[in-house]
């Protein structure tokens, strides 16, 4: 069956801003949505709120919708751009809940509107409503754990009565595992199942009898129009069923299952597609199996592009979203080639001759309060992939490229930490799935403690503990021997084992670069294999390649100018999608120019790590062993020229290999550069001759070195590690005590001393804090003959101390003078001349009255280079890539790259960042120098105060439109809040405030409507009482400088909690009144951008 | 259940050499073998290494197994295709020392070890997968034999075309499996377990030796008869294909693997050697009436020529990763074959409905003929 011909119009459903559970997996998928539907001719709309996207780049979509993504939005661009067909299904949860909100509507999928392709209506409701799923597989005849539905905390006490305890909590129409967990007693569950109720959009939760301890499985599977059904991948949960999926070490493909249990599971996967009805595409199902008689049970099925199947595209090379596109659009699977083969179809099933590993990130050191205790709902904000041929070597690799310090399984410094625990206590404590257990079983298994010890605490399969075990029982006998007596066939063992030479290093006591010296001069480096979806059965076409210790090297040599671009690794808050795009658009501006461009990347859900993005990709730990080697391979390959190298694009990541990589080789601008601007001595000289001003301050290694610049320069300070991305342990101190708390954070095995600690070469950074000031950002491009483009300057939103990811911001600036912006723009281009920048440069400034300090800056992209891309036309990051490689501003403008920037077309752009914390009720949501935003969105506008409504729809904080809002302010707030209430009233707004706001707003004539008592006074009603009894629409609540946090947080967690929208700073009041006195006269109105940049 | 056979320090050094004289080093499993020589090939598998070492189809052959972790879930004596393995060695790159499954009753290395086969381990078997690929499949030796003695042996070893291997793994006697309510007589050829599965499902099972003539056969009143899998070139088979011969059009037929081939000999037909043959369990057929894609279990190295058969038959399946022929219908006769393995075992059950397609094409010529 062809392509349909009958639609020429598709609008495909982006999934909003990264969050946890959904994050750059689907910028994967709806980029190669795209591109395919583009190339197969059809006009493709696309709607995405998220800028940092490479699919919200304008040449991916005929019409891209930066708006947010609600269906009253959604409904506004199927109006104006009356497409043919829906595709809800690479968009994530996201897509699929709004394509069934407008389905419910009557918008689409009914006669007259756009067809829904991809899955149905029907299906999606099958699929996603728990009790419909659970009929549907006992009517196919698969097992399902006994469970039932409820809608009420009392139904759900009936329920569980009947299953008996304990039982798992699963709310409908969730993503990530929101509101699920496990109860074992009638408290927790009662507990659990009013959180489950909160979570579901539709209030049902399925309570199932718990199966924590099983094994659990995911098969990949892709169904054509012509019920063709192809298995993609199985995948193996490393850890047993009770943490989720996104939040377990997987491995892929499955490695305990016999050729006859993998079968049966495979026809119940078909049974499953087939019965929910996902008429084309790929879905997920998940088995969890019974390790003592195989049973099998149907968990749960996702009828859409996942995060698994992101995964599993990365596994096995078979492009599971591309391919879905093309079957929504009536291709069968036979109709469509294997991209690798090129010459086999795509209706086969891969098969893989090496293993997949992937590990999560957490985040738990930036949100206090958290237990760090996985279950199951997600809470991971990023993960890792690393192939090797055998799990052992994957498994070490996969560690070594979390970049949390561990150097692969143990034999590192860091596994200190385990010398004072028994194993008695780490035999309790791998009981707990927490991000350390993997780390405290290989300590186990290297004392010798048994598997059956261990299996029996952990649940965790004994191959995979045996695997382990081969591990340390290497590391035992490389402990025994010295590097002098190795022979070329230990090195290879060691290396197969996935050792690596930090590890080597480690355990010898030598220098890394001497075990490196030692192992090639034993003729022992590594061999570069192919990812080809056929276990060589056919040649492949695609290098997409990862490193072994095997005989024999796949790479193909050729002689053309390379450029290897290093990517971001992990996502993790602080460094995500948005490098990403720049390292894409990278290669696909050096691939235009004519250069073979090359990726090394560790991270599955990324477009970086699509085998079609670059030339060559190179599936590898960003750690220096690994990259030298591909270097290396890369030189080899090119008979002997190695290749130029961007390390500037991928944020820290690889900027902190720069100075482990031979100078000459970096594209852009210099190590030496870098190591200028990161230098606070050097850096202060350069501002000094600039008389460019900063805040007064200091290095420090010690707290006595602390001490003496405070001394010097007053509290408040901030206190910040160099070489740190995100804020990380960042923090505003008011007095001694914090002083000496933040720095011991800083030093020994605190979570920072992990991520690379503190040293000589690494001081602290101690500054005076600048209260009240205004926070403004500068990204800007500098040439080898010294012109400086000026990409966007952006004024924060939030006061400088709440962190620059945290904080929103608009482009252009709103409140400042436009001298000010002048002389930003002036010293910019002095800093980014003086530091010789080649590239991207971001400088931030904090503008206090009429003075203007710089705060640091860093020649290297920023999280808001796609931001200022989108918002101002410019494609900053293609130019600053040719720029590295020695293409002139100028020779760019004739070539046409270089477009002037569209924004005096009277509008404005916000970027407004996405918080966790509705899976983090523990914590306290008051935003400060740390970062703790996972994603963002973008709202362009005509006025400042649309484009901020839009962006806080987009962000998920819905300004209400009527009701009470709560104001609880701190002292130095309250003059501004006379402001907000004032606005409030006007637009009919009920006030309540506590007791000090209002006598405070009562003497500038303003009356509250309700007056309630801060928590600690507790007589009457409490505002956390006011929260909870849901007649509050919005809380404005701003913490105090210093103390006296308590009442504040226990408001704001209360806001967290019964999802009330809460902002917690006056700026952001401020603009949220202003967004709803502009908005409240129109209805809110549509653009694409490829309008806003005048091309269309 | 905890074997643990290859503790660290106890590594006997072996080494795999090819004819062309390429080595890969590795370490001894399985049982002691100084040199053992066979044709080598490879499969694709992920999962169902004891069907495939147990499948007599790879009589004289060495199994390479592209997927890196073998023995992963033991095994179990219900999943044997055969009561012993017939090839000659098997090549890995790890051989797991530790199972772990519910129904796992031996280590996959006391497994070998048992029934007297030996292995390789550690080997590069991507290189040697992409070598059997570009060459073809190449006789070799493996062992813990000099390297000298090796070659020789590789190079001693004539390979699989124009041998009779059938005569080495099938029955000397025939034998009854009992089930559905038809009559079938099954030609072992190297029959596998679970095609005696299936067919059991359907019929009474009457299993024949690969000599036994056709007179003989149709003097058991079959329903209908099966031509079964087994190793190597059905042109060293010739008594099997006159015997398929007289069949045609007296019995219906059904044949799998060297039994499609076989039928196709005995229509006239021509095989051929394919480059390196079809082993794995993922590849796609296409079934010509339907339209529908069938991923497929496969083993074999020879295939049919369709074009050699003129008009009689007409070619039902088709595998669309290299266009070769995967199935057929005679055209004048009760009679139709399949290259591929629908009984899986190890595999994917998407073509199973070939039992029953046997089944009906046997009732109706019960129903005509009145032998019921």
């Amino acid at each position: 069956m062809p392509r349909r011909t009958d639609l020429s119009s598709i609008l495909i459903i982006g999934s909003g801003p990264i969050v946890i559970g959904q994050a750059c997996e689907f910028d994967y998928s709806g980029t190669q949505a795209c591109r395919v539907l583009k190339d197969e001719g059809y006009r493709v709309v696309l709607a995405n709120s998220n800028p940092a996207t490479i699919m919200t780049d304008p040449d991916f979509a005929d019409r891209t919708y930066i708006e947010p993504i609600t269906w009253e939005v959604v409904a506004r661009i199927i109006e104006r751009e009356r497409p043919d067909a829906v595709l809800p299904t690479l968009g994530g949860q996201t897509g699929l809940n709004t394509a069934m909100a407008l389905y419910e509507r009557g918008l689409v999928g009914t006669p007259g509107t756009p067809e829904l392709i991809g899955a149905n209506a029907e299906a999606i409701a099958t699929a996603e409503d728990r009790e419909k799923f659970k009929e549907a597989m006992i009517e196919i005849g698969l097992s399902v754990p006994p469970s039932g539905v409820a809608h009420t905390v009392d139904e759900a006490m009936d329920v569980m009565s009947t299953i008996g305890l304990p039982v798992i909590i699963r709310p409908a129409y969730i993503l990530g595992g929101r509101g699920t967990g496990i109860a074992s007693t009638p408290d927790e569950f009662r507990h659990l199942a009013r959180a489950g109720l909160d979570a579901s959009p539709i209030s049902e939760i399925l309570i199932e009898k718990s199966i924590a301890g099983w094994k659990e499985y995911e098969l990949e599977v892709m169904r054509d129009r012509a019920d063709n059904c192809v298995i993609i991948c199985s995948i193996e949960n490393f850890d047993a069923m009770g943490v989720h999926t996104g939040d377990s070490i997987t491995v892929a493909p499955a490695q305990t299952l016999s050729d006859v249990e993998y079968q049966r599971m495979r026809d119940a996967a078909f049974a499953c597609i087939r019965r929910v009805g996902v008429e084309t595409g790929g879905s997920n199902v998940q088995f969890a199996v019974d390790p003592r008689t195989g049973d099998q049970v149907v968990i749960e099925m996702n009828p859409r592009v996942s995060r698994s199947s992101a995964l599993a595209s990365k596994a096995t090379g078979f492009p599971i979203a591309k391919i879905a596109a093309k079957l929504a659009v009536g291709y069968t699977l036979d109709e469509i080639p294997n991209d690798i083969t090129r010459m086999t179809p795509a209706s086969f099933e891969p098969t893989i001759d090496y293993v997949v590993t992937k590990v999560p990130r957490w985040a738990f050191e930036k949100l206090p309060g958290t237990s760090g205790v996985l279950g199951t709902q997600m809470q991971s904000v990023g993960e890792v992939m690393a192939i090797g041929r055998t799990f052992p070597e994957s498994l070490q690799k996969a560690l070594r490229s979390l970049e949390q310090g561990r150097a692969g399984l143990n034999a590192d410094p860091a596994e200190k930490q385990y010398d004072e625990l028994t194993d008695g206590e780490l035999l309790a404590r791998i009981a707990v799935p927490t991000p350390e257990r993997i780390f405290q079983i290989g300590e186990l298994l290297h004392r010798g403690v048994s598997i059956e010890a261990i299996h029996e605490a952990c649940r965790i399969d004994p191959w995979f503990l045996d695997q382990m075990s081969i591990v340390t029982e290497e590391r035992t006998r490389l402990e025994s021997t010295t590097m002098e007596s190795m022979s070329a066939r230990d090195w290879k063992r060691a290396k197969r084992l996935g050792f690596s030479d930090a590890q080597l290093a480690h355990l010898w006591d030598r220098a890394e670069l001497d075990v490196r010296r030692m192992r090639t001069a034993a003729g022992v480096i590594p061999t570069f294999k192919t990812v080809d979806t056929c276990s060589a059965e056919f040649a492949a076409e695609t290098p997409y390649h990862y490193s072994t210790y095997e005989d024999e090297n796949e790479v193909r040599s050729s002689t053309r100018p390379r450029v290897l671009i290093l990517g971001s690794g992990p996502n993790r808050i602080g460094q995500g999608i948005e490098f990403d795009y720049c390292c894409v658009h990278a290669s696909f501006a050096l691939r235009d120019a004519g250069f073979e461009t090359v990726m090394v990347n560790c991270n599955p859900e990324t477009v970086s790590t699509d085998y079609d993005t670059s030339d060559r990709l190179y599936f590898e730990p960003l750690t220096r062993e690994d990259v030298l080697n591909v270097i290396e391979a890369e030189t080899a390959a090119s008979g002997g020229t190695p290749p130029k190298v961007i390390v500037s694009l991928g944020g820290q990541t690889p900027l902190k290999l720069s100075g482990q990589i031979p100078t000459e080789l970096i594209a852009g601008t210099s190590p030496t550069s870098i190591d200028l601007a990161e230098d606070r001595e050097k850096w202060n000289e350069l501002c000094d001759r600039l008389r460019i001003p900063q805040p007064p301050g200091g290095t420090a290694v010690t707290l006595a070195d602390a001490e003496a610049i405070v001394a010097r320069v007053g509290f408040p300070v901030l206190v910040r590690p160099s070489y740190v991305l995100g804020g990380r342990a960042m923090q505003i101190v008011h007095d001694r005590d914090h002083l000496a708390r933040a720095m011991a954070e800083l030093t020994g095995f605190g979570s920072l001393g992990k991520e690379g600690g503190l040293s000589a070469e690494r001081p602290v950074l101690v500054d005076r804090f600048l209260e009240d000031a205004t926070e403004v950002d500068v990204d800007a491009i500098r040439d080898h003959i010294g012109e400086v483009l000026i990409g966007g300057v952006m004024e924060h939103v939030e006061e400088a101390g709440v962190h620059s990811g945290d904080s929103a911001c608009a482009i252009p600036p709103q409140t400042l003078p436009s001298w000010v912006v002048d002389v930003i723009r002036a010293y910019t281009e002095a800093i980014a001349g003086a530091l010789d920048v080649r590239g991207l440069i971001n400088v931030q400034y904090a503008v206090a009255g009429t003075n203007v300090f710089v705060i640091e800056a860093n020649p290297r992209a920023s999280r808001t280079v796609p931001f200022v891309a989108k918002a101002t036309g410019i494609p900053l990051a293609k130019v600053a890539t040719r720029v590295m490689l020695g293409a002139t501003l100028a020779e760019l403008r004739t070539e046409g790259l270089l477009r002037p920037s569209v924004l005096d077309a009277g509008r404005v752009a916000v970027k407004e960042a996405v918080l966790p914390f509705n899976r983090f009720p523990e914590v306290d949501t008051a935003l400060g120098p740390e970062m703790r935003s996972t994603g963002e969105v973008m709202g362009i506008d005509t006025s400042f105060g649309r484009a901020f409504y839009k962006a806080e729809l987009a962000a998920g904080t819905v300004l209400p439109r009527d009701g009470t809002v709560f104001l609880s302010l701190a002292d130095g707030d309250k003059p501004a809040g006379i402001v907000v209430a004032q606005r409030l009233r006007e637009l009919g707004f009920g006030v309540a405030a506590t007791t000090g706001t209002a006598e405070y707003l009562a003497r500038f004539g303003l009356t509250v409507d309700r007056t309630v008592d801060k928590v600690s006074e507790g007589r009457g009603d409490t505002a956390v009482d006011l929260i909870a009894s849901g007649n509050i629409s919005f809380v404005i609540n701003t913490p105090q400088g210093r103390g006296g946090r308590t009442d504040g947080e226990a408001i704001r967690k209360a806001a967290n909690v019964h999802r009330v929208p809460s902002v917690t700073t006056v700026e952001a009041a401020l603009a949220a009144v202003r967004g709803l006195a502009e908005q409240a006269d129109r209805p809110l109105e549509v653009c694409s951008l490829q309008e806003h940049h005048g091309r269309a | 259940m905890t074997d643990r056979t290859t503790i660290p320090g106890d590594i006997v050094e072996s080494h795999l050499v090819l004819a062309d004289g390429s080595v890969f080093a590795g370490e001894a499993i399985g049982a002691p073998s100084a040199v053992t020589a066979g044709e080598v090939v490879f499969n694709t598998v992920l999962s169902g290494y004891q069907e495939v070492i147990t499948d007599p189809s790879y009589a004289g052959q060495m199994i390479t197994f592209t997927y890196p972790h073998i023995g992963n879930y033991g095994t179990v004596g219900l999943d044997d295709e055969a009561r012993r393995p017939h090839c000659r060695g098997v090549i890995v790159r790890d051989l797991a020392r530790r199972e772990s499954n519910h129904r796992s009753e031996s280590s996959l290395d006391a497994m070998l070890r048992r029934h007297g086969v030996p292995g390789i381990a550690g080997i590069d078997t991507r290189r040697l997968t992409r070598v059997l690929r570009d060459t073809g499949a190449m006789p070799g030796a493996f062992g813990t034999g000099s390297y000298d003695d090796l070659l020789a042996a590789a190079r001693a070893e004539r390979g699989t075309d124009g041998v009779d291997l059938v005569a080495t793994v099938t029955t000397d006697s025939p034998y009854t499996v009992h089930g559905g309510p038809l009559r079938v007589v099954a030609f072992d050829f190297g029959i596998k377990a679970t095609i005696l599965r299936c067919l059991s499902e359907i019929a009474t099972v009457e299993v024949v030796p690969a000599s036994t003539l056709a007179a003989d056969v149709m003097a058991r009143r079959p329903d209908g008869v099966f031509l079964s899998n087994g190793p190597g070139d059905p042109a060293a088979v010739p008594y099997a294909v006159d015997a398929i011969r007289s069949l045609v059009g007296e019995v219906p037929l059904f044949g799998i693997c060297l039994g499609h081939q076989l039928l196709s000999r005995a229509l006239g037909g021509d095989t051929f050697k394919l480059p390196f043959g079809h082993h794995g369990g993922n590849h796609p057929v296409r079934h010509e009436t339907s339209g529908r894609i069938e991923i497929t279990s496969q083993n074999h190295n020879f295939c049919v020529d369709p074009t050699s058969l003129g008009g009689r038959v007409a070619v039902t399946h088709l595998n669309l990763n290299d266009r070769t022929n995967e199935g057929m219908r005679v055209l004048d006769a009760p009679a139709f074959s399949v290259q591929y393995h629908p009984e899986a075992g190890p595999g994917p059950h998407d073509s199973r409905y070939l039992f029953d397609q046997f089944a009906r094409l046997m009732n109706s010529r019960s129903e005509k003929t009145g032998n019921l």
